[in-house]
């Protein structure tokens, strides 16, 4: 055994150094990383400042430039799990059919008889029509509003379902529909959300879709998460509505409107045309601004169509009111001196600069296609994060330390080598953390220090055997041939079941505990090969130099 | 002149009360269980919903006045306690404030959070929020069946496994030692009311994967042996594996021992609770591959056939990955 082949001695030297380049820009982490962001800024094209220079000159570009990322546990900042009421969008598209099946149920009166719409349920549209015998009829007319969906498994469906209940046609969106709104709606959300967090100006925001209904948000090194949470919260549903009367009650029987609550007078309700004149979604800018009472506002833009439209109502309505409504809310409901044609308009409301400020962003990055509820938030300061980094690496060095001194005081020049191995380990597995861009969260800390502790039981093994058969007294070189051979499969066999539960608890775990695994995982791995191979290449050479009589393990 | 945790040859004859110790391990496993049905776990948010919030202030923590402070927000139950680390700076005191999961409502909002703050700030001005960690009842569901559904398929996979590389008993008596250890490991953390959250899983999961390992080279050896000693009765067999490798056993277990130690000392409050569990699955994952796992397949026995086909224990253990 002891003739160790000089190809194989050379691909462990590879590795080893390999693992010791790779890990180096983790020790000069400020640096290399204000040279990495400064890099990023200059292949997009921008010019640098003196100190974005400096920043670039403080790292070599030949140099490797991975370095671990850190979680947000470590470099601070938020997390988010959200949902989005998916649900909410089928009620607006229902709403959408509603003219449409009304026009086509109106041609058929005759049949038909008269119609009345039932309102119970919002997830479904109700008619009641007056002749019930004529239901085929009036069945066959909103059949007709419906069209074909092709679904994944090719089965074409009705984008409706409709049904007869009685007296009353009920339509439905079917379920292949709603799949494909599904789909669309957390496209439109993501994107939105995306827009969002950019406009906030944070670096490397992690936007992501998690499951049918939810969207992941880590932004690292955000100071404050009320704001993050404020901003992607709000739906910011901009409409704006012609306002029918003032009441003071919620409960203002309305058909066909809709009642909603005053942003800023308590116990003063709108009773609003249920159609919006204009929508946000015509909107081409927002800025925030202050009106000629200095007070913060937003002003806004619309598009070619928003302005026709809101030019035309504007001039129709001269004297009378019309609200402007966000999230279900009436911001002002001013009164329209004169026709609005110019395409631009103020909003002005009980604001402050910050929230002017923010509205106007929420504006420009346009709605949520439907609500979003926030199902688990977790934020950590950049304070905390750091004191955590700080213990961590303590803990480490003290760690390193005394795993080291235990085993030179138990194996002499055998635990040398082990802990050659062992900083060889470390460095390896720093070098893959790096290369693939892992995350390295504070539970995975406890997993490199947990490795340190575990990484020299591969060696122990082989020592220890090695003691054994040196008992029955054969040669040296015999009896670390022997270590290494008989300790092989144990040395397998624990890692292999080690290695099984890193893999199961990267599968179910999220976030930090998935950070555990991954260290947990590669430690195993790196342990297994210093072990095997850097100690066992370093035993074959001092073997080959001294040729010991007698060794002492 | 080498340490040596134990003699450089030892002959205990750990099963001459094998009895005995299994019998201890029941009672220990019934005790914990009856701990963790009678008492409970005292589940983080992760498992409950719920908000905690870590505040970082120059004075110190007056918890009653914190509590006076939170009491107009109707926040339902509220828990304030104060934190204490050696590696905290001089003016800086730390509370964590846990409020149940509200009604009606997933996450905590940012308004609430804000509330809480603007109040706290009024009891001490310098009050800031170094964390604030909200989980809805939603999502905490989720997290406990991920939780049941990893520690299950852990034991399952290494159940597989180890009948895979060894036998059946071999099998069994490792994963009975597993089940000791999650139990225990459970039942301390009833009996002392620690924290249970998300981490801890993780750590029970690593004691999985850590009291395997130990249990593995003591197999690894019995299997060996069984093939060297064909005559020897079973006890003696195990006896003298387990003190073949004892030396190894106490040099690891000591190692990784000394890690986790210095991080349960320096490596601060918030993972203190992870590392705790880790420590106590070292010493009970150590214990239990001897006691339990050996203890068990003594129980069970092992079929040796002299016959060469069917030599003890080689389901595809001439496997040398």
């Amino acid at each position: 055994m002891l003739q160790f082949p000089a190809w194989k001695s050379v691909m462990i030297s590879l590795v080893c150094l390999a693992g010791i380049v790779f890990t180096l820009p983790n020790g000069f982490y400020n640096r290399v990383e204000q040279a990495n962001d400064a890099r990023i800024l200059l292949e997009q094209g921008q010019l640098l400042t003196p100190e974005e220079e400096a920043a670039v000159a403080g790292w070599p570009s030949w140099a490797p430039s991975g370095l671990v990322n850190l979680g947000l546990d470590l470099r601070g900042g938020a997390h988010l799990l959200v949902e989005v009421r998916v649900e909410d969008v089928y009620a607006e598209r229902l709403e959408g059919l509603w003219p449409d099946l009304r026009d086509a149920l109106r041609e058929r009166r005759d049949t038909v008889g008269t119609i009345r719409r039932v309102e119970r349920d919002p997830t479904e549209l109700r008619v009641r029509i007056g002749n019930p015998e004529a239901m085929q009829a009036a069945l066959e007319a909103a059949q007709g509003l419906t069209q074909p969906v092709v679904s994944l498994t090719g089965v074409t469906s009705r984008n409706y379902d409709v049904r007869a209940e009685g007296d009353e046609l009920v339509v439905v969106m079917s379920d292949a529909e709603k799949t494909a709104t599904d789909n669309r709606t957390m496209q439109q959300s993501l994107e939105i959300i995306r827009r969002r967090v950019d406009e906030t100006g944070t670096r490397e925001p992690t936007i992501q879709r998690q499951g049918t209904d939810r969207i992941l948000i880590q932004v690292p090194g955000i100071g404050s998460a009320e704001e993050l949470m404020a901003i992607i919260g709000q739906t910011a549903k901009l409409t704006f509505h012609e306002v029918e009367r003032r009441v003071s009650s919620a409960n203002e029987v309305a058909p066909g409107a809709i009642v909603l609550p005053s942003m800023d007078e308590q116990g003063i309700y709108y009773v609003l045309g249920r159609r919006p004149i204009v929508s946000g979604e015509d909107l081409v800018d927002a800025q925030p601004a202050f009106d000629q009472n200095g007070r913060p506002s937003v002003t806004f833009r619309f598009n070619p169509s928003g302005a026709r439209k809101f030019g035309e109502y504007t001039t129709n309505n001269v004297g009378r009111l019309f609200a402007t409504v966000l999230d279900g809310e009436v911001i002002t409901a001013p009164q329209i001196r004169e026709p609005i044609t110019g395409g631009s308009g103020q909003i002005t409301g009980n604001f402050n600069v910050e929230e002017s400020t923010r509205l106007a962003i929420l504006l420009r990055a346009g709605a949520l296609p439907a609500e979003i509820e926030v199902l688990e938030q977790r934020t950590v300061g950049p304070e905390l994060g750091q004191d955590s980094i700080d213990a961590g690496r303590i803990a480490c060095i003290v760690a390193f330390v005394a795993v080291m001194v235990f085993m030179v005081l138990s194996y002499g020049l055998f635990g040398i080598f082990a802990n050659i191995a062992l900083i060889l380990n470390v460095a390896l597995m720093f070098a893959i953390l790096s290369v693939m861009g892992a995350t390295l969260t504070l539970p995975g800390i406890a997993g490199i220090v947990l490795t340190i502790g575990m990484a020299v039981d591969a060696n122990v093994l082989v020592f220890e055997r090695i003691r054994e058969e040196l008992r029955t007294s054969k040669g040296p070189a015999r009896a670390i041939e022997l270590g290494y051979e008989k300790a092989l499969s144990a040395i397998t066999d624990a890692n292999i079941t080690t290695f099984i539960t890193a893999v199961i608890l990267f599968a179910m775990g999220s976030g930090p505990v998935r950070g555990f695994a991954v260290t947990l995982g590669i430690g195993i791995v790196t342990s297994v090969f210093s072990a095997i191979f850097v100690t066992r290449m370093l035993v074959a050479w001092w073997y080959g130099r001294t040729r010991p009589k007698t060794i002492e393990v | 002149m080498r340490l040596r945790l134990v003699p450089q040859e030892t002959n205990w004859d750990i099963f001459a009360r094998w009895k005995l110790w299994l019998g201890i391990s029941g009672m220990l496993m019934v005790v914990a269980f009856a701990s963790f049905m009678l008492q409970g776990l005292n589940y983080g948010i992760d498992f409950r919903g719920g908000t905690t919030i870590r505040t970082d202030a120059e004075a110190p923590v007056d918890v009653g006045a914190y509590r006076d402070a939170l009491v107009d927000l109707e926040l339902g139950d509220v828990s304030i306690t104060e934190i204490f680390d050696p590696s905290f700076d001089a003016d800086q005191h730390v509370a964590m404030i846990r409020i149940q999961a509200q009604e009606d409502q997933e996450s905590v909002s940012a308004e609430v959070t804000q509330q809480v703050l603007v109040e706290l700030q009024q009891v001490d001005p310098t009050l800031v929020f170094a964390s604030v960690e909200s989980v809805g009842p939603k999502v905490s569901g989720e997290l406990i069946t991920a939780a049941v559904i990893a520690v299950s398929l852990a034991i399952g996979a290494v159940l597989f496994y180890i009948w895979l590389r060894f036998e059946w008993q071999f099998a069994l008596g490792a994963v009975l030692a597993l089940v000791h250890d999650v139990l225990l490991t459970i039942g301390i953390f009833s009996e002392l009311q620690i924290r249970f959250d998300l981490a801890i899983i993780a750590a029970l999961l690593t004691i999985v994967g850590y009291s395997l390992n130990d249990t593995v080279v003591v197999f690894d050896r019995v299997r060996e042996n069984l093939r060297r000693f064909k005559k020897a009765p079973l006890s003696e067999v195990l006896n003298r594996s387990i003190n073949e490798t004892l030396s190894r056993t106490f040099m690891t277990s000591v190692t990784t021992l000394l890690a986790l130690v210095s991080l349960f000392v320096l490596g601060g409050d918030v993972i203190r609770g992870f590392v705790f569990a880790m420590i106590w699955g070292v010493i009970v994952g150590t214990y239990s591959s001897i006691f339990v796992a050996s203890a068990v397949l003594l129980y069970l026995g092992v079929d040796r056939d002299t016959d060469e086909k069917s030599k003890a224990g080689t389901q595809f253990a001439d496997i040398d990955a």
